[in-house]
């Protein structure tokens, strides 16, 4: 038994082959259902999102795994080729797959490290697999430790700390001047991407007000609608800006359209209430001089991309921290998994030998005649002190090379050895119709 | 008793600067947690003091040098527990806990001894009260102020580092800054008032234009330009915090001033 996963995600496959064989929300939960009754499968889980497709799975060969995995691939995405697919992509088994997965989900795998959506993906993901019940003993396990170091990375290193775009370090520069955006107001000097982007992105910070202007009103006015904003022609910014907190501006002119002088004048107005002017326009519309008044403060797109920078390179100083935790968590979960593999051999040689054990003592106090109940207590002891004194031995060794590398050999040695296949097998199939009743149930931990 | 609670406080108090201090250096999210825990038992000990002292004197200890700074840090760590508790800015600890601490030991260095009152005296402490939570009062101002000129600074220079992340946002520490100004006026209008009409209880006139009492003065005017500006013509964010800063340290003078030369009539 191992876990695997084969996949492809974006530092392997290019934007075209990925969105050829993702899979959409609406087939996930049949496709995962269908993964998990693949030859050699016994638990499943598929995670698409636009930076990734992968299966994961727990299959009892591993290489039978893969072969598996790979087909199905192939057979969900028939418009791929297996030329086109296979040099793409990534298989990963055992201590290598679960570390994959717990630096997906801590988003140490993602395009921009420490962006938040993974998690909530990866969740999902689980969800859609739990409703399927293509999971079971392990994968849950696995899965619900990836979430919860996920969320550790999260809150313990300072990978998600700061803004990696402009428009949200635009935004987290608004929060440093106004506590509260709410009831505050921007003004937008021309209707570029990057000013429209920053402008959804302080609405959703919880700003209210929207002023638009640009050179042609019936733009603005389109633009307003979308923001629930007003629309202010272009002659009349100067003077609206007073009532603007913050300012963005991105035209294409190609001198100043907000001079120092205009800027001294709107805070006049304000009774001094501090500005707060992005100039995200190149070249610049708002005068440098601006940056020297008292109460304004004048960012431009140098500024702000400085800062994305900066953040970038914290991230990535986070992101040691973070690889640390997960290495130490994926440790762990593959230390309990090894025991996994050894215990039901233990609980299989136990089983046996109390079988023997109670047969034999049937058969022999029948052959014996009547016996006196100290009589029979006594041959009773006999057999089972035989049994335990025969079996320590192997069940110490068993146990203690449980969590070591050695694990699964000893446990082929002993199932070979005391000719434990069937009891193993036969308590599988138990495990397995248990875990279907209840997948949540039955974790040791 | 009392002493012996205050010094228990005035340690703790110490512990507590220690670590708001700290915290002010690290990113350690744990500091501010136990800083804030440490300022609230030292709070706890330092009323422990105030009290027995009270129930040891049999009046309210606002008689001496010792026990108005006392009260004075007593007031400040209570204003800071307040607003943190509210606000959940760990980082006005970092600010105002040195403040306190710095008030709690001058207070330590003065005399202790419980002063045996008058009973012309036994009405100062309205106006000793009064006056000194005003003081509280623009001490936060100046807190909140040079908070702001260092957040301010940061903005400007477009420099960020661990204390930008941890200072509040400009408009906030302005308005914190207002609302202790307009908090504060009317609390030393009130002392002053109070003050006065004591003296000519006492000494049979309003003003002896001792030194202490032109501070006053000046302090008070100081302060009424400084609210009427922001009220009229906007003198706010970074006038205002200026203003404050510098305000405060007039206070303290006056202050220091009344310690040395121990012309304050209150024993």
């Amino acid at each position: 038994m191992n876990i695997i996963v084969v996949g492809l995600n974006h530092r392997t496959a290019s934007v075209e082959l990925r969105e050829r064989v993702a899979v959409s929300d609406a087939v996930l939960p049949e496709a995962v259902a269908r993964l998990k009754c693949a030859p050699g499968v016994v638990e499943a889980l598929i995670l698409s999102t636009c930076n990734r497709v992968e299966l994961y799975a727990i299959v009892r060969d591993t290489a039978e795994g893969f072969d598996s995995l790979k087909e199905y691939l192939l057979k969900m995405a028939p418009s791929v080729s297996a030329e086109e697919l296979l040099p793409y992509l990534r298989c990963l088994d055992g201590h290598e797959a679960i570390s994959h997965l717990f630096r997906v989900t801590s988003s140490l795998d993602s395009m921009v490290v420490g962006e938040p959506q993974i998690l909530g993906q990866v969740k999902e993901a689980f969800e859609v697999a739990l409703t399927q019940k293509t999971t079971g003993l392990v994968l849950n396990k696995v899965l619900k430790k990836a979430i919860s170091v996920g969320k550790r990375v999260r809150s313990e290193t300072g990978i998600a700390a700061n803004a990696v775009s402009i428009s949200y370090a635009a935004v987290e520069l608004a929060k440093k001047i106004f506590q509260n955006l709410a009831g505050k107001t921007v003004l937008l000097i021309g209707a570029g991407e990057m000013a429209k982007l920053a402008a959804r992105h302080l609405v959703q910070a919880g700003m209210q007000n929207v002023l638009i202007t640009t050179r042609n009103y019936e733009l603005a006015a389109d633009v307003a609608k979308r923001f629930n904003g007003l629309p202010v022609a272009f002659h009349d910014f100067p003077r609206e800006m007073s009532n603007a907190d913050i300012v963005i501006c991105s035209t294409g002119a190609a001198s100043y359209l907000v001079s120092a002088e205009d800027v001294q004048k709107a805070l006049w107005t304000r009774r001094n209430r501090p500005m707060f002017l992005i100039d995200i326009s190149v070249p610049r519309n708002i005068d440098p001089d601006v940056g020297l008044l008292d109460n304004a403060y004048l960012y431009n797109i140098d500024d702000l991309q400085g800062q994305v920078d900066k953040n970038l390179e914290q991230r990535r100083q986070e992101a040691t921290k973070a690889e640390d935790l997960v290495k130490g968590e994926v440790i762990l979960i593959t230390k309990w998994i090894k025991t996994l593999e050894v215990l039901p051999t233990i609980l299989a040689l136990r089983r046996k030998a109390d079988d023997i054990q109670k047969a034999e003592v049937v058969r022999i106090l029948s052959k014996l005649g009547p016996l006196s109940p100290r009589q029979e207590e006594l041959v009773e002891e006999l057999a089972s002190a035989i049994t335990n004194k025969l079996l320590h031995g192997a069940l110490v060794a068993l146990k203690a090379e449980a969590d070591s590398a050695n694990g699964p050999l000893f446990a082929e040695i002993a199932q070979r050895l005391f000719d434990l296949e069937r009891e193993i097998a036969a308590s599988a199939h138990k495990e397995h119709d248990d875990q279907v009743k209840s997948p949540s149930q039955g974790e040791p931990s | 008793m009392n002493v012996f609670f205050f010094e228990v406080s005035l340690l703790l108090y110490f512990l507590g600067t220690a670590l708001f201090l700290s915290q002010l250096a690290g990113r350690l999210e744990g500091v501010s947690q136990s800083a804030f825990v440490v300022a609230g038992i030292a709070f706890f000990f330092h009323t422990l003091a105030l009290v027995s002292r009270m129930i040891e004197a049999g009046h309210i200890p606002l008689t001496s040098m010792h026990e108005a700074l006392s009260f004075f840090s007593w007031a400040l760590v209570l204003v800071f527990l307040v607003v943190e508790l509210r606000y959940h800015i760990h980082i006005l600890g970092s600010f105002i806990l040195p403040l306190a601490f710095i008030s709690l030991i001058s207070a330590a260095a003065l005399p202790k001894e419980i002063q045996v009152l008058a009973p012309v005296f036994q009405n100062v402490w309205m106006h000793v009260t009064l006056s000194l939570l005003g003081t509280v009062a623009f001490a936060i101002a100046f807190v909140a102020g040079l908070m702001y000129l260092i957040q301010e600074h940061l903005l400007k220079s477009k420099h960020r580092n661990a204390l930008y992340h941890k200072l509040p946002a400009l408009d906030f520490l302005d308005d914190l800054n207002g609302r202790a100004i307009s908090l504060g006026f009317p609390l030393l209008t009130l002392g002053i008032i109070t003050g006065a009409l004591f003296a000519e209880f006492t000494r049979g006139s309003f003003l002896n234009w001792n030194a202490e009492q032109i501070g006053a003065l000046g302090t008070w005017l100081f302060y009424l330009v400084v609210l009427l500006g922001r009220v009229t013509v906007g003198w706010r964010a970074k006038r205002a915090a200026y203003l404050t800063v510098v305000g405060f340290a007039g206070v303290i003078f006056t202050l220091v001033g009344v310690l040395v030369k121990g012309q304050h009539p209150f024993a």
